[in-house]
């Protein structure tokens, strides 16, 4: 494993040569939300788009044989990346977009079902009052929200796992809240907030002995450590391409083949259907049979081109990586008078999501200083508001980092919260 | 850039030492504005006095802009005449979309005018007017202005 180089790696990045507020260089520490593009996913879009743009899965021209084999080129490198079969990766807009498939997926069966069940549904996607669905304390409001819809719908009751003090799930009653009723369990791999990393396979083996269908949001967890997809012993698990140095606009659904066939499509239309009557349709295999409409197909390109940068590297020393600087981050953060971690403080089964609050500072007031040394963090409640409620603060200030930032990131941001302090007079 | 242009002096002061920060005993109405963004919360109530003056109270919590903001509004507003609060609710808006080239008249806006700078910042210019619009809000909810006055 050959550590990484931030300084060269930060090279690939154009934007990060940028300055902002009057000339500071610019300090990215906000890859949570979403990271920073090297030049080769800039240059494969491009490439795409003056060399073979087309429609996929239709037309017999060559640019369209060569746009579908760059489209199903890059399904193949993301399956690859995650040890998992090209057909059981589902090509969507973004993460919220996966779960909200799901969601629907649910919803959809329920309805058909109730409609005279032609074609019929497959039980554990058909949802009464009286079932439920359970989510953890700590989700994003992506993987919280359309749950939210899917009980208001159908009648069945959304439990959710609660959070100790340290930020990690209270486990002690999970075979009472996950039970013999429980249609779904929908956790977070790697929270963004807290960046707590959650023991997915073993929620994921309580749901299988319910009979449950088991979920799991990866979208910061999959772009910073080597994952082996099945290991997390989930049926579906959601992710989005942005994070990890792809382009906006690409996200993913991995499903097992037998859970992906299971479910009724989500949005339907052109290019996701078999056989087209007046009367009727039959549907394409998943994953086609979720794609519906023309694709997405440079984003395709631009993440199979970020996939090779983080193979180039490696994911092994993307995880040391940032498991070293999320160390150091700590423990300067806990150094400086007035801060609190919000999440877990150790450095153990946590990712790089560094959440935490200044004593007598609004987060908001924080950022805008760190703003004012070119110094980028998340500020507000990361679209995690219960998590936030849960811990008693408004909002929190959140630093994030990955495969470009070093030490001297996180020193900057230390003197910034520091500066913030005497601005205000709380030190 | 300026962090002193931004959190002028008199900004930081409403800050730590917030004017009028107290709910009223006898609201007329009330209204509770969020800035779903960050969190940041204000609850302003209104009340008449016996000329038809306003009385104002609000709670809140968030960042030093919103509730610096809110300190001066009630400061401000408190026993003006719901027409005065109306013109300088529509003079503190106009301030606030001029990204910072405003020449606002401190005899309408009094401390107000120290937000001038706040609205070369998009991402706060929502943190200066929530609890100016509360307090639109509030005054419909009290009868006391017609929903057609709504300020833009």
């Amino acid at each position: 494993m050959t550590p990484l180089d931030p300084a060269r790696i930060k090279r690939d990045f154009p934007i990060l040569e940028r300055t902002v507020r009057d000339g500071k260089p610019l300090i990215y520490l906000d890859s949570a939300a979403t990271s920073q593009k090297p030049r080769s996913v800039l240059d494969a879009e491009r490439g795409y788009y003056e060399s073979c743009n087309a429609a996929v899965h239709r037309g017999a021209h060559q640019l369209a044989e060569e746009a579908t084999e760059a489209y199903e080129g890059a399904r193949a490198a993301i399956a690859s990346f995650i040890s998992a079969e090209p057909s059981d990766i589902v090509y969507t807009k973004n993460a919220t977009e996966s779960l909200n498939l799901v969601a629907y997926a649910f919803s959809n069966a329920t309805a058909l079902h109730r409609a005279g069940g032609n074609p019929p549904q497959d039980p554990r996607f058909i949802i009464s009052p009286g079932d439920n669905v359970v989510v953890t304390e700590m989700e994003h409001h992506a993987n919280l929200v359309p749950w939210q819809e899917l009980c208001a719908k159908t009648g069945a009751e959304l439990r959710w796992l609660p959070l100790t003090d340290d930020g990690r799930l209270e486990l002690s009653s999970l075979d009472s809240i996950v039970d013999e009723r429980t249609k779904l369990l929908s956790v977070v791999h790697q929270s963004n907030i807290l960046g707590t990393i959650n023991p997915v396979a073993l929620l994921m083996a309580r749901a299988h002995e319910v009979g449950a269908v088991g979920m799991v949001d990866a979208c910061q967890s999959l772009p910073h450590m080597p994952i082996s997809i099945r290991e997390l012993g989930a049926d579906l698990v959601a992710w989005s391409g942005h994070k990890m140095l792809g382009p906006t606009g690409i996200g993913f659904l991995w499903g097992t083949s037998e859970i992906l066939d299971a479910m009724p499509p989500f949005i339907t239309g052109g290019s996701m259907i078999e056989i087209v009557k007046m009367e009727g349709s039959s549907y394409a295999k998943a994953p086609l049979k979720f794609e519906a409409g023309t694709q997405m197909v440079a984003q395709t390109i631009g993440i199979h081109a970020a996939v090779d940068f983080l193979n180039a590297l490696g994911m092994d020393a993307v995880e040391a990586h940032e498991h070293a600087l999320t160390g150091y981050a700590l423990d300067q953060l806990t150094q400086i008078p007035g801060v609190t971690v919000i999440g877990p403080a150790t450095n153990i089964d946590r990712g790089s999501a560094i959440s935490f609050t200044v004593s007598g500072l609004h987060p908001h007031d924080v950022g805008q200083v760190l703003d004012s040394h070119g110094i980028a963090v998340r500020v507000g409640h990361h679209c995690a508001w219960p998590t936030c409620r849960r811990f008693n603060v408004p909002a929190t200030t959140r630093l994030s980092t990955y495969i470009y930032n070093d030490r001297s990131d996180i020193d900057a941001a230390m003197a910034g919260i520091v500066a913030a302090q005497e601005f205000f007079g709380v030190k | 850039m300026d962090l002193n242009g931004l959190y002028q002096e008199i900004i930081l002061d409403h800050y730590k030492h917030p004017r009028g920060k107290s709910p009223l005993a006898a609201p007329l109405g009330s209204a509770h504005h969020v800035n779903p963004t960050c969190g940041d919360e204000v609850t302003v109530e209104v009340a008449a006095d016996d000329r038809g003056n306003l009385l104002i109270g609000y709670e809140g919590q968030g960042c030093s802009i919103s509730q610096a903001s809110a300190s001066v509004m009630a400061e401000l507003l408190e026993g003006a005449s719901v027409g005065d609060s109306v013109h300088a609710r529509e003079a503190f808006v106009a301030m606030m979309h001029a990204q910072g080239n405003a020449d606002p008249d401190e005899a309408v806006l009094g401390d107000g005018v120290a937000f001038v700078g706040v609205a070369k910042y998009p991402a706060r210019v929502k943190c200066a007017l929530l609890p100016w619009m509360a307090l639109q809000d509030a005054e419909i909810k009290a009868g006391l202005m017609a929903p057609k006055e709504e300020t833009r």
